[in-house]
C-alpha cells in the first residue's frame, strides 16, 4: 500500500514523515519520530497516556491518524519543558511526589497544561473533572490534583493574571 | 497530612525529609525508558494468536500458510519449546503463556508470529489455521467445585482435599485454635453471612512489554518491564535450559504493577520468536490482552460466621474461604486464610480455605494477596455486630485487638505491634466525630499484610570525587530509588546529592527478589545501611593508615572519620572526600556491600475510615472524606509513604465500588477494557488524608517497616459498612455498583 | 525436643495433634526431622514451609538457631505480592 507524505510541527519543530493510513498519531510519534515520552497505555482513548495537544486542542493520540494531522502544531511532553527549564507544572510535580512509577506522567502533565492555558483558577472539583480522562492507577491522583493547582497558584503569580 | 512519631532514640537528618526524587526530571520530561520504549536495529515485532474460547482441545496449528507471508521471520507454539517436567512451576508459567494441549480460558495464546513490522505480524496470525474442539467448562467458584463439573485440569489435587468436591478443589488449608463450639455457645449473638468479590485486574497503566535478542549459542539479552528481572531469568532460563550468567535481563522503568508484574507472560515467547529469527523481537501486549491474559487477583466466595458477647466481645470467629485463581496451582488461598482474623486476639478461631481451579485467567499476586478477600467477610461482619449491639465500632475493634502477646490466628505469638495505636489514631482523629449527613454512612475496618523480606543485594561504591554509587537489583516502582539515596547518605554523613543509586541488570549484581511483598525500603535499605556500614569500616582503615594509628583507634562520625579519643590522637578529621581522594594511593578503590535474604520485615496493620453518601434514587455511592492510618515503623521519605497509603486505598476503592470481571454464559470476557472495567478517576474521588505512625520495626536498623500493601486491605469492607449504614442494608457483595445497590434498595421498599 | 505447631490441615496427616516433637537445633533439622518422623507432612515440606520461631517468621534460613523453649510455628512457605 502506497504510503501518506504527512509535513507536520511537532513541539515547534517542522517535520515530515512517511505513514500508512491505517497509523495513529500516536504510532509515528513513538515509533517514526522516536518521541517515546507519549505512552500507550489502551490504544482505545480511554487512559490519556497518550495525552498530546494537536492545535490546541488537548487529543488522544492513539484516536488520531496520522494521515489527519497534515499542516497542523504538535506539543508533547518532550517539548514541555524549555531547553532546560522544567515548566511550572513539571516542577510542582516532582515537589508534591505526584508520580510514583511515572508511566501516566507525561499524559496528565499534558492535559493539565491545556487546563491551565485556558482556565488559570480552576477550583479543585474542575481539576478533577478534566483529568477525569487520564487514568493513574499509583497515586490516588490526590497528590497529582495539589501538584496543578499549586501550579496554576504559581502561574498566577509568575505570569500575573493576565497570562495564557 | 499527620504524623505521629513517638520519641525514638535515632536523630536522623536526612532520614524523613522529603527530597526530589532523582528519577523524577527523566519523568516529568518523557525521556524515562519503559518496556515499550527500546528500539533495536533489525528489529520485529512479535505478537501472539489467541483463542477466544474458555476451555478447548487444541487438534492442529498450520503455521504454513503463515510462513509464507513476505516479511514473516518466525512462527512459534509449544512444541518449539523444550520440554521440562510438566509440575515444574516455571513449565505451568509457560504453558500459561501459550497453550500446550489446552485452551484453558478466553484469550489463552496458541502461537506467536515475528515479522518486519506488527501490521504483517498481524496478518500472519490470521493466516495461521488452528483446528480446536470445545469443551465444557467452569467459570464460578461454586460451579467448579460441584462434583460432576468439567475439570480443569486433571492431577493437580493435592493429598488433604476433603471429600466430597470435585477435582477442581486442588488446594485446601486450615489454622486455628481453640474450642469452637465453647466460643459460640458463649456468645449473646452470632451472626453468619456469606460473601463474594469478583475477580478485579492490577491495571497498571504500562502494558506488558518486552525486547529479547537471543542467539543459536545459547546467549541471549531481555529488557523487560518487570516487578524482578532476576526472578525473569530464573523463570526464561529454567524454560529455555539455558545457565543463569548466560542471560541478561535488564529492568527497564516500570509502568506500575502491583503484583501483576511478578511472573512472565510474553518473554519467553518473545525470546524463542528472537532465536529461530536470529533477530531481536519486540513484543508489547494490548490492554485487551493484559486482560484477558495476564493475572487478575482471585475471585472470593467466603463464609464468616463470628460470635460476640453484648459488650462487644468476640467469643469466637470463624471463616471457610474459597478461591478461585484461573486454571492452574497458587498460594493465595493460604494468605486469604492466615491473614482473616490477624487483627483479633481470639480465644477460638478457625479459618478454611479452598483453591478452585475454573477457565478464567490465571491470578497473579495484587497487593497484600488474598488478605483483602478474606478481610473485607471478616470485617463486614464485626461490623454488623457492632450494630446489632449499638456498640462503637472502633472500640469493638480496640476490646478486641491483636497485641503484642496475642497468639495469632495464623499460629504464632505476636511481638511488639502497632494495631492498637493504629486505632487509638483513628478513634482520636477529628474525622471520627464529625457529623454526618443524611443518607451518609461511616465505616472503618482493620487491615493486615505480613510484609516480607528475601534475598537482597546491594553494592556502594565510594568514588574518587567522594562521591557514592549505591547499586541496587530492585526496579523502582514508586521513588525507592530516593529512599534508598536518603538511607546511604544518612549512613556515611554525606549529602543526598552526593549519592546516586542505579538498579543493576542480572549480570552486575546477585540475585534479588521481585519487587513484592512491601520489602524493597525495607530489605534494600537494610542491605545499603550495611553496606555503608563496611564502607566506613574501609574508609576509616584509611584514615588509621593516613594517621600512621591503629584501625580501631578511629571512628567515624557525620561523614568524617574522627581519632577515637585523646589517646589516639588529635588528628583533623578527615571527610569522605578526603579519603576517597587519596584512596588510589591508600589502597584502592572502596566499596562496601551486603548480601543477605532478610528476615524480620514485621507484620502491618491499617485502619481506614470513610464518610459515604449513598444516591438513594440512583443507587451511587460518592466518597465524602477517607483517611488512613498506617504504621510505617519509618517513613525514609514521608511523600511516597503517603502515596503508598492513598494509591492503596483509591485501589481498594475501586474494588469496593466498580471494578469486576464480567462473564458472559460462554465462557467469555464481557469487559476488557478501561471503558468498562472501570478503575476510579479523578473526579470519583476526594483527597486520601493519609496519618502515618512510626513505631520503629525492631528487625531494621532504622525502624522501617513495608507500607505498600496493607493499605488496599481496609477500603472492601469499610466502604462496605459505610454503604450499609449509609442505606440501612447490609451488602455482602462487591461491588457496590450503582446497579447493585439500587436493586437492593428497591428491594426493601 | 523442639515442639513445632502445626496448621489445621496438617494435623490429620500428622497424627492428629496439633503439635509434633522432633529433635533439632535449627529450622534445618527442625524441617528435616519432622519430613522423617512424620511422612505424611513430606508432600507439604517438600512445596515450601516457613518457621515462626518466638514470633517472628523465618521463611527459608536454615542456620536460624532453634531452641528447646522456643515458640516454633511451622507456616506456609511465605511469598509475597
Amino acid at each position: 500500500m502506497k504510503k501518506l507524505h504527512v509535513n507536520v510541527s511537532v513541539n515547534n519543530n517542522d517535520l515530515e514523515f512517511l505513514c500508512n493510513p491505517e497509523d495513529t498519531l500516536l504510532d509515528v510519534l513513538r515509533n517514526d519520530l522516536n518521541l517515546t515520552g507519549t505512552k500507550e497505555g489502551c490504544s482505545t482513548g480511554d487512559c490519556g497516556a497518550c495525552s498530546v495537544i494537536l492545535d490546541k486542542k488537548l487529543v488522544c493520540s492513539c484516536l488520531v491518524l496520522a494521515a489527519e494531522v497534515d499542516g497542523s502544531d504538535i506539543d508533547t511532553i518532550e517539548g514541555m519543558a524549555e531547553e532546560n527549564k522544567l515548566h511550572v507544572l513539571q516542577e510542582k510535580f516532582l515537589e508534591h511526589a505526584a508520580l510514583q512509577c511515572g508511566i501516566c506522567t507525561p499524559g496528565i502533565l499534558i492535559a493539565a497544561k491545556s487546563l491551565l492555558e485556558k482556565n488559570q483558577n480552576p477550583t479543585e472539583k474542575e481539576v478533577r473533572y478534566w483529568l477525569a480522562g487520564n487514568l493513574c492507577r499509583c497515586t490516588g491522583y490526590d497528590k497529582i490534583i495539589r501538584a496543578v493547582l499549586d501550579a496554576a497558584r504559581e502561574m498566577r503569580k509568575d505570569y500575573g493574571p493576565n497570562y495564557s | 497530612m499527620d504524623q505521629i512519631t513517638p520519641k525514638t532514640t535515632k536523630e536522623f537528618k536526612i532520614v524523613g525529609t522529603r527530597p526530589l526524587r532523582p528519577d523524577g526530571i527523566d519523568k516529568v520530561t518523557g525521556k524515562a525508558m519503559y518496556g515499550a520504549d527500546l528500539y533495536a536495529p533489525n528489529m520485529l515485532y512479535g505478537c501472539l494468536l489467541r483463542i477466544n474460547e474458555p476451555h478447548a482441545f487444541i487438534e492442529s496449528i498450520d503455521t504454513s500458510n503463515a510462513e509464507q507471508l513476505s516479511g514473516v521471520k518466525s512462527i512459534v507454539t509449544f512444541k518449539d519449546f523444550i520440554k521440562i517436567n510438566p509440575d515444574n512451576k516455571n513449565n505451568q508459567i509457560l504453558e500459561n503463556c501459550i497453550a500446550n494441549e489446552k485452551v484453558l480460558y478466553d484469550g489463552h495464546a496458541v502461537a506467536a508470529v515475528a515479522a518486519v513490522d506488527l501490521s504483517t505480524a498481524k496478518k500472519a496470525l490470521k493466516l495461521v489455521k488452528i483446528k480446536y474442539k470445545k469443551l465444557p467448562f467452569v467459570i464460578t467458584i461454586e460451579d467448579a467445585m460441584k462434583i460432576g463439573a468439567p475439570v480443569v485440569a486433571i492431577g493437580k489435587k493435592n493429598e488433604n482435599i476433603p471429600d466430597g468436591y470435585s477435582d477442581n478443589v486442588i488446594q485446601y488449608c486450615s489454622f486455628g485454635h481453640g474450642n469452637l463450639e465453647e466460643g459460640f455457645k458463649a456468645a449473646h449473638k452470632v451472626i453468619k453471612r456469606t460473601f463474594k468479590t469478583p475477580s478485579v485486574h492490577q491495571g497498571y497503566i504500562e502494558p506488558h512489554a518486552c525486547l529479547a535478542s537471543m542467539s543459536n549459542d545459547g546467549k541471549a539479552d531481555l529488557w523487560c518491564c518487570t516487578q524482578g528481572h532476576f526472578n525473569v531469568r530464573s523463570i526464561c532460563s529454567s524454560i529455555f535450559k539455558m545457565d543463569n550468567s548466560q542471560l541478561k535481563v535488564t529492568a527497564s522503568e516500570i509502568g506500575g504493577g502491583f503484583g501483576g508484574k511478578t511472573t512472565v507472560f510474553i518473554e519467553p515467547i518473545a525470546l524463542a520468536l528472537s532465536q529461530k529469527s536470529g533477530h531481536p523481537v519486540k513484543m508489547v501486549m494490548s490492554r485487551e490482552d493484559v486482560f484477558k491474559a495476564t493475572g487478575p487477583t482471585v475471585s472470593s466466595l467466603v463464609d464468616v460466621e463470628v460470635g460476640m458477647k453484648k459488650t462487644g466481645k468476640i467469643t469466637a470467629a470463624r471463616a471457610i474461604i474459597r478461591y478461585e485463581g484461573g486454571a492452574f496451582p497458587n498460594e493465595t488461598y493460604e494468605l486469604g486464610a492466615q491473614s482473616a482474623f490477624a487483627a483479633y486476639d481470639l480465644d477460638a478461631v478457625k479459618t478454611e480455605a479452598f483453591n478452585v481451579l475454573t477457565n478464567r485467567p490465571t491470578q497473579a499476586a495484587y497487593r497484600a494477596p488474598g488478605a483483602p478477600q478474606s478481610i473485607y467477610a471478616v470485617e463486614s461482619v464485626i461490623d454488623e455486630l457492632c450494630q446489632f449491639f449499638n456498640q462503637d465500632p472502633l472500640y469493638v475493634r480496640i476490646l478486641n485487638a491483636a497485641k503484642k502477646g496475642t497468639k495469632s490466628s495464623y499460629g504464632p505469638t505476636f511481638d511488639d505491634i502497632g494495631l492498637k495505636a493504629t486505632l487509638e489514631a483513628a478513634k482520636n482523629h477529628p474525622h471520627y466525630t464529625s457529623p454526618l449527613k443524611e443518607n451518609q454512612g461511616r465505616g472503618i475496618s482493620c487491615g493486615f499484610w505480613f510484609n516480607f523480606g528475601g534475598n537482597t543485594c546491594v553494592s556502594l561504591n565510594i568514588n574518587f570525587d567522594g562521591t557514592v554509587g549505591v547499586v541496587e537489583g530492585n526496579p523502582d516502582i514508586g521513588g525507592s530509588r530516593s529512599s534508598i539515596s536518603q538511607m546511604a547518605a544518612e549512613e556515611l554523613g554525606i549529602s543526598l546529592d552526593k549519592v546516586k543509586t542505579v538498579i543493576a541488570d542480572t549480570n552486575s549484581l546477585g540475585h534479588n527478589d521481585v519487587t513484592d511483598g512491601s520489602r524493597v525500603t525495607f530489605s534494600v535499605g537494610l542491605a545499603t545501611i550495611k553496606a555503608a556500614k563496611a564502607a566506613k569500616k574501609e574508609l576509616c582503615k584509611r584514615a588509621s593508615k593516613l594517621w600512621g594509628i591503629d584501625e580501631d583507634a578511629v571512628i567515624w562520625k557525620d561523614g568524617y572519620a574522627h581519632p577515637a579519643g585523646a589517646n589516639a590522637g588529635n588528628q583533623e578529621p578527615l571527610s569522605l572526600e578526603d579519603i576517597a581522594k587519596v584512596s588510589s594511593q591508600t589502597g584502592g578503590p572502596i566499596a562496601g556491600h551486603y548480601e543477605v535474604n532478610a528476615d524480620g520485615a514485621g507484620v502491618s496493620f491499617g485502619v481506614h475510615l470513610v464518610d459515604i453518601e449513598t444516591d438513594m434514587e440512583t443507587g451511587h455511592s460518592k466518597i465524602i472524606r477517607y483517611t488512613v492510618f498506617q504504621d510505617a515503623g519509618k517513613a525514609i521519605h514521608p511523600s511516597y509513604v503517603e502515596g503508598q497509603m492513598q494509591g492503596g486505598s483509591v485501589q481498594g476503592i475501586g474494588w469496593a465500588l466498580n471494578e469486576e470481571y464480567i462473564y458472559s454464559s460462554d465462557g467469555k470476557l464481557q469487559n476488557p477494557g478501561f471503558l468498562d472495567y472501570r478503575i476510579p478517576v479523578a473526579s470519583d474521588l476526594p483527597m486520601i488524608d493519609p496519618v502515618i505512625l512510626e513505631i520503629p520495626n525492631p528487625g531494621h536498623p532504622y525502624g522501617v517497616r513495608g507500607v505498600g500493601e496493607t493499605s488496599i486491605v481496609p477500603p472492601l469492607a469499610a466502604i462496605n459498612n459505610a454503604v450499609s449504614r449509609a442505606t440501612g442494608i447490609r451488602f455482602t457483595e462487591l461491588p457496590l455498583s450503582p446497579p447493585r445497590v439500587l436493586k437492593a434498595i428497591l428491594n426493601k421498599q | 525436643m523442639v515442639k513445632v505447631k502445626i496448621w489445621g490441615s496438617l494435623k490429620n496427616l500428622a497424627d492428629g495433634s496439633d503439635y509434633v516433637s522432633v529433635t533439632g537445633s535449627n529450622f534445618k533439622e527442625v524441617i528435616d526431622n519432622i519430613s522423617l518422623k512424620y511422612p505424611g507432612l513430606k508432600p507439604q515440606i517438600t512445596r515450601g514451609v516457613s518457621l515462626a520461631v518466638d514470633g517472628k517468621i523465618y521463611k527459608e534460613s536454615w542456620f536460624t538457631p532453634i531452641n528447646e523453649d522456643s515458640e516454633v510455628v511451622l507456616m506456609p512457605y511465605m511469598q509475597g505480592g
